[in-house]
């Protein structure tokens, strides 16, 4: 689904990295693995189109990133180190802005029951400040169980996260994993999936200039 | 796509009633700028009502500046914006939305408490209407401009004073032609038609023209 070629990506005057490509058909999941500052949220913000990349071709189904635009935007969950969701909106509320953006509107019933699968049932109502760091992730970490999108793009999904919630998102990964989609992500834990195919990548130290 | 449009414009809102001081900040200042100048250049009727118009123009100028800095801001700490970036939905659609929300929120405002200034600076009637119809056109081109240079500035340190620098010299043409439409009401109503007519052109242009270009600065940011 998703393949990249000869991508390369600096910040300011270091390369973080250069001729990076894979490939990633559905049913994989890829675990992007390197030190700090090797450059893993780079690479994520630029597969997800965030950040131009210096050279090389981002392909999604064939067709380059560059050229689909919204229509990759669509297929497409990412998961950054901002939790992305509005303080004093409620969980409630959070999501449902986030599935119209997603353009798949659902009732408030699915996003109250998907609350409840993360395990914030009665926190619905609830201004997200009043909630704690790892209750908010897990707010934002809802909108995966409404996502019908086929790519999802995690960065450091796991931090912030109690036990109870770390195996729920492997569940939901390997659920996502085992539909037919792809999953690329950093951590510093392993993952493990009962169906489909892990791949590795790993981004050395940047080298020197 | 109406839909989304919807869905971010009623966002907003709800955000800015509940967080309602950011809002009153913007008129407030409004209200004490405009107020403070016939405190300090005395109470002569002919001085102030040539002053008025310019003055409460001005304040207005100053007053959409103030609330600029949040347009983008808080959707980028909490990362919001990353997901607006990646809704795909047309950008500039998103942007129109929170631009819009951002006028009802701190231009609209200004508009309906112009007369209560404009009386201060003792303002013909005929004179207050044609200051709130042109603030009426006026603001939002104001917003709309701004987002622009919000877009730009967004994630820089002391951006609040580039914006300003930015921006304020695009004002200049609202300005002067804002203005000059209460100026020019009272000495002779009927030659407001061509203040208006411009004013409306600024909004018209600005409506295509900002939107796209803020979400292309919006992009330019978030690298």
């Amino acid at each position: 689904m998703l393949e990249v070629l000869d991508l390369s990506c600096r910040r300011g005057d270091r390369l973080l990295f250069s001729g990076l490509g894979f490939e990633l058909p559905a049913h994989t999941l890829l675990h992007v693995r390197g030190r700090n500052g090797s450059g893993k949220t780079t690479l994520l913000r630029a597969l997800c189109g965030l950040l131009q990349p210096d050279a090389g071709v981002i392909r999604w189904r064939g067709e380059p990133v560059t050229e689909l635009g919204d229509d990759f935007n669509r297929e497409l969950l990412y998961f950054g180190h901002l939790n992305g969701i509005k303080a004093d909106l409620t969980g409630l509320e959070n999501l449902r802005v986030a599935a119209t953006l997603d353009q798949d509107p659902v009732t408030d019933a699915v996003i109250i029951a998907a609350l409840a699968q993360i395990g914030l049932a009665g926190f619905e109502d609830l201004p997200t400040r009043m909630l704690s760091q790892g209750q908010k992730k897990r707010v934002a970490l809802a909108r995966l169980i409404l996502s019908k999108a086929p790519l999802w793009i995690l960065d450091e999904p796991f931090t912030a996260l109690d036990t109870d919630a770390v195996a729920l998102l492997e569940a939901l990964i390997a659920g996502q994993v085992a539909s037919g989609g792809a999953v690329v992500l950093t951590t510093h834990q392993e993952v493990a999936l009962t169906q489909g195919e892990i791949r590795r990548l790993d981004l050395g130290p940047a080298a020197p200039q | 796509m109406l839909k989304v449009f919807w869905c971010i414009l009623t966002r907003d809102i709800t955000l800015a009633l509940r967080r309602r001081t950011d809002v009153l900040t913007t008129l407030f200042f409004f209200v004490i700028v405009v107020s403070l100048f016939p405190l300090g250049v005395g109470s002569e009727r002919e001085l102030l009502r040539l002053l008025g118009p310019g003055v409460v123009w001005v304040a207005a100028l100053l007053a959409s500046m103030l609330a600029l800095e949040r347009l983008f801001a808080a959707d980028y700490d909490d990362g919001t914006l990353e997901q607006l970036l990646l809704a795909g939905q047309p950008l500039s659609l998103l942007v129109l939305a929170k631009v819009v929300a951002h006028w009802l929120l701190t231009g609209l405002p200004l508009v309906v408490i112009a007369p209560l200034m404009a009386m201060q600076y003792s303002l013909e009637p005929i004179a207050i209407l044609v200051m709130m119809a042109a603030l009426a056109l006026g603001t939002p081109v104001l917003s709309l401009l701004g987002a622009i240079g919000a877009a730009l500035t967004l994630g820089l340190r002391g951006g609040g004073i580039l914006l300003s620098l930015l921006i304020l010299p695009l004002y200049i043409p609202v300005l002067v032609y804002g203005a000059g439409a209460v100026s020019v009401s009272v000495v002779e109503i009927a030659d407001t038609q061509p203040y208006f007519s411009l004013l409306g052109a600024f909004l018209v242009a600005a409506l295509i023209l900002a939107p796209p270009a803020s979400a292309a600065a919006l992009r330019i940011s978030m690298e």
